[in-house]
């Protein structure tokens, strides 16, 4: 078995496009994970006993358990029950939905992290609750956060292979399909392994220049 | 509700598969994980740089292409391995990478005052490391060994796309029988956080039995 440049040049452009629905993924999964995220961070958060508790559990099931098969789940139970989603929408909402139970952390982490001297001072100047926020919170929680929510997305992007289990055709499903009709393995699969560490290596160290940066600030 | 019951046994032993995966490779991903991270933090360049690429490949690409390429391309390549052995070196040496980072980070975390006492004790590296730094560094390294065996758990259920008939597999011989959707992976989902529940009771146990011990020891010394 050796290496043949003719199958990989056959090959390669299909795997592009199969790298662009995992980019698409990634990105449309991780503003679906940080918008759920915060939101859940929110409801963990709450001053009611109920609403913590219940959020934090339903949490801890999303993510105690593998996302394959919440995938699954997705693609398979809802039509059953009437809701009929594309394979690239329910996918993306696995992703979204199991990395925001991980974003949560990290925002609740960043806010409470904020000094408690802070939120006093902002109401000895009289804020509401808007500027308080605004002005006083958020510009000092958002920047430790930034780093973390970073290294989810790469963490999001290697995750999207399991999106092939539900026939969206990504980099790896893309790949596997090429393998399956024409009997060759070696070179799809070596060069999806490629391509992944051509865009997550950079990202990683992207990731860790953000952590400098904002480590600095501090 | 019957029809669950006649699955039962089935489910039980997609289980078992599950637990045996999540173990095996836990073992596999601890060896890996002081090696590698120790190996980080050695003298020598080229131990250093070959960690390094080690750590890069696993951490870098996706988990279900380095089970496919080894479950698929290996044996093109004249090396064979069974599913299970395919599924345990996959997770193992994906999730030990990750853990390398937990090892090196927490040694390197030992206070600097520790080191310079091996030191001026005349200890050889081997004496620093095993007498002196690992034994402070084990604690700090158990939350997020946690954590990442909670992910190795995870992980297994991706063994099900090469084959093996774990939990995640077991729930798709049930639907494509019965046609039933809901309740297989409903039932799988609640076996799988039972299963992680259990490893998180475990690894707070760990970490409390060792807090225990070192507070025993703390007040014998005073």
């Amino acid at each position: 078995m050796h290496w043949d440049w003719a199958v990989a040049a056959d090959v390669l452009p299909r795997l592009l496009a199969g790298l662009v629905v995992t980019v698409q993924a990634t990105f449309v999964g991780a503003i679906l994970a940080y918008a759920l995220g915060l939101g859940l961070a929110v409801l963990k958060m709450s001053h009611s006993r109920l609403v913590s508790f219940t959020f934090y559990w339903l949490s801890e099931f999303i993510r105690r358990t593998p996302l394959l098969v919440q995938l699954y789940f997705l693609f398979y139970v809802l039509p059953d029950l009437g809701i009929f989603l594309s394979p690239f929408v329910a996918g993306v909402i696995g992703l979204g939905l199991h990395f925001a139970t991980y974003t949560s952390e990290v925002f609740r982490a960043g806010i409470e992290n904020v000094p408690k001297g802070q939120w006093e001072a902002a109401r000895s100047l009289n804020y509401t609750t808007a500027q308080t926020w605004t002005r006083v919170i958020l510009p000092q929680a958002i920047p430790p956060m930034i780093p973390p929510l970073a290294n989810y997305l790469i963490t999001m992007f290697k995750e999207t292979p399991l999106l092939a289990a539900i026939t969206v055709v990504e980099l790896f499903n893309a790949a596997n399909i090429y393998s399956n009709s024409f009997y060759k393995y070696l070179e799809p699969m070596t060069l999806v392994g490629a391509l992944f560490l051509l865009v997550s290596i950079p990202s990683a160290y992207a990731a860790i220049w953000l952590e400098r940066k904002y480590a600095r600030q501090n | 509700m019957d029809i669950i019951i006649e699955f039962f046994p089935l489910l039980l032993k997609g289980a078992w598969l599950t637990v045996q995966l999540t173990v095996t490779s836990a073992v596999i991903a601890l060896v890996i994980s002081f090696v590698v991270g120790l190996a980080r933090l050695s003298r020598h360049w080229w131990v250093r740089a070959l960690a390094t690429v080690y750590l890069e490949f696993f951490r870098g690409t996706s988990a279900l292409v380095q089970m496919f390429f080894m479950f698929y391309v290996l044996p093109l390549l004249g090396l064979t391995l069974s599913p299970f052995l395919a599924g345990v070196i996959a997770c193992g040496f994906n999730l030990g990478s990750y853990g390398s980072e937990v090892v090196r980070g927490a040694i390197q975390s030992v206070g600097k005052g520790q080191r310079e006492a091996a030191h001026s004790l005349n200890y050889t590296t081997y004496q620093r490391y095993r007498y002196v730094l690992i034994p402070q560094a084990v604690p700090m390294m158990i939350p997020p060994f946690g954590n990442l065996l909670i992910e190795l758990m995870k992980l297994t259920a991706v063994t099900s796309l090469i084959t093996l008939s774990d939990l995640t597999f077991v729930a798709q011989i049930i639907r494509g029988q019965t046609a039933m959707t809901l309740e297989p992976f409903l039932i799988i989902l609640v076996m799988y956080f039972a299963i992680a529940s259990v490893l998180v009771g475990f690894t707070d146990w760990v970490a409390s039995s060792i807090a225990k011990r070192r507070g025993l020891t703390s007040v014998k010394v005073n």
